[in-house]
């Protein structure tokens, strides 16, 4: 440790501003993380907390099958959102960044930012009127005597929830992978296309492990929150596209059984940490492999 | 060749990210109760119900009041944090920048429940301060986005000047840096303000009687007669939520601008 006589000036004015902000932080999200940790290794009946240690909510977590089946369904659907997300941002930001022209990236930047901003509950619920069995693509295709029967794959169930999570992720997706992009020194592609390399081995060996940074920001940026996500699987997943936040959320509100749901929040969060740290181990030994680390 | 692919596949891209969005006004100025095509006629009736929703103003009231108060607590915090992060070297200063930024990572209903833990077992009421707490710890990370490319392009020796002709620290803020990063931090407020206008889960778990415009809407959803309404209803937001996204990034050019750099960098 550094005793603050020793700081600088600089140093000691930088702590003094960063305090509050930091305190802010620590008093409203570090805390109650700590007593929701507590929480979780308690009991309630009804009302009454039992405060003596147990990691019988775990154990439930972790062994009963409901629970079991929720959280795996809910990594698997936010692993193929973030596979899909991630997977259609790349070329979207690549042409932002490398074939747009330079006057109008900042607009482009802007018209991906939009819907990202307006009306969440609005974006999904829209989802639920395009894919219901009274919704657009049903009541059109009907209305123009395409089919006789709504569709009934494309509502209430796991894909709905997949298009509309991807759909609600993509311009988030987009713009970390835009910005690093931007990074990328234009004069190595020069270099290597002088030095004979094709477009497609310049994209191999320069653009894609340059930008990997970018694809790794905007994997956790989507991946780890769409754990957390209730509103989507409530409205358009129907009982089979049900996960894991809808049961921390009855546990909270309507069980009155926060330590269950406690429980069952931090676990969902480890689960989607560790997947996420295996993501950034198996980055960080690409690059390596590929001596742009 | 890959370049006419590329373009063609952006311009799908932009097309699937609004085309929900554009069912919105469609649907809210459709005469009939029923969302489908084809549609019926035009009517402003679903506008005018809402002019008649006591529920809907009051939910409207709260919102304003929770946006306008974590937008600007959020842009405070963000200034103390950009200023301390882009100007100076300090211990721990990873750290700190890592647990404010932290927020922006983690799903909003972990934030939701160890808040309302927090306030279930001190005993406290939920009401409009729970929300606002938990809308800065989200705008707080977006703010500081925004406000670090403010100080990043700030010239330190126009500070350095002031602080040599003997004005003292809280004036140079005052009358050099302020006005300098002045458009900056109107974007950071807009942007929280839109950040936190547009919330639900975190809302959800945290408002106790009084619902803010997407818990209100929420609770809507549960009846088709409404649905309509609800439409028309976010039809005006969307708009709002426009009108405030396109001041916030005309300002941030213009402080680009003034600031004499490019304005490509956006609004991350």
């Amino acid at each position: 440790m550094i005793k603050s006589a020793q700081l600088d000036s600089d140093a000691r004015r930088g702590l003094s501003q960063i305090s509050l902000p930091l305190a802010f932080s620590v008093l409203l999200l570090a805390a109650p993380l700590a007593i929701l940790l507590a929480m979780s290794f308690w009991t309630q009946d009804f009302l009454t907390l039992d405060r003596t240690f147990t990691l019988a909510n775990f154990k439930e977590t972790w062994t009963s099958p409901i629970y079991r089946t929720l959280m795996l369904r809910s990594l698997k659907i936010s692993i193929i959102v973030t596979v899909l997300t991630v997977g259609l941002a790349y070329p979207a930001a690549y042409y932002m960044s490398f074939v747009a022209p330079n006057n109008r990236k900042a607009m482009l930047v802007f018209l991906i930012t939009i819907p990202f901003w307006t009306s969440y509950l609005m974006r999904i619920f829209l989802w639920k009127v395009i894919l219901g069995f009274n919704g657009v693509v049903n009541g059109s295709l009907i209305g123009l005597g395409f089919i006789d029967t709504p569709l009934d794959w494309i509502s209430y169930n796991q894909f709905a929830v997949i298009i509309t999570l991807s759909h609600a992720w993509l311009p988030f997706a987009v713009l970390p992978i835009f910005v690093v992009m931007e990074k990328v020194n234009r004069s190595y592609l020069e270099a290597a296309q002088d030095l004979g390399d094709t477009p497609f081995q310049r994209f191999r060996r320069i653009t894609l492990p340059l930008s990997m940074p970018g694809v790794v920001a905007a994997t956790l940026i989507v991946f780890i929150p769409t754990i957390g996500d209730y509103v989507t699987p409530k409205l358009v997943g129907g009982p089979d596209g049900l996960m894991i936040a809808n049961m921390i959320e009855i546990q909270f509100k309507n069980a009155n059984n926060a330590p269950l749901g406690a429980a069952l929040a931090l676990s969902a969060l480890l689960l989607v940490s560790s997947v996420a740290g295996i993501f950034v181990w198996l980055n960080r030994r690409y690059l390596k492999a590929e001596g742009a680390a | 060749m890959s370049r006419r692919v590329l373009t063609m596949f952006m311009i799908i891209f932009v097309i699937f990210l609004y085309a929900p969005t554009l069912l919105l006004p469609i649907f809210a100025f459709n005469d009939s109760s029923i969302i489908s095509f084809p549609l019926s006629g035009f009517t402003l009736n679903w506008l005018k119900s809402l002019g008649a929703a006591e529920e809907l103003r009051k939910a409207a009231g709260t919102s304003l009041i929770i946006a306008s108060v974590s937008s600007i607590i959020a842009t405070m915090l963000g200034l103390l944090a950009t200023s301390a992060t882009v100007r100076y070297q300090f211990p721990g200063k990873g750290f700190a920048i890592g647990a404010i930024m932290l927020p922006m990572f983690l799903p909003e209903i972990i934030i939701g429940v160890s808040l309302l833990t927090v306030v279930l077992l001190a005993g406290f009421k939920l009401s409009i301060y729970t929300i606002i707490m938990g809308h800065v710890l989200i705008c707080t990370p977006f703010c500081i986005a925004i406000l670090r490319s403010s100080f990043q392009q700030l010239d330190p020796s126009l500070e350095e000047a002031s602080l040599d002709l003997g004005e003292s620290r809280i004036n140079t803020f005052r009358r050099v840096t302020l006005p300098l990063i002045m458009p900056g931090v109107v974007s950071s407020l807009l942007i929280g303000f839109t950040i936190s206008l547009d919330e639900f889960v975190i809302a959800f778990f945290l408002s106790g009687t009084e619902p803010t415009l997407p818990v209100y809407i929420w609770s809507q959803l549960r009846f088709p007669q409404r649905i309509p309404s609800v439409m028309a209803l976010g039809t005006l937001l969307l708009i709002l939520s426009v009108v405030l996204l396109t001041l916030s990034e005309l300002l941030r050019r213009r402080s680009a601008r003034r600031l004499d750099q490019k304005a490509t960098s956006g609004a991350l």
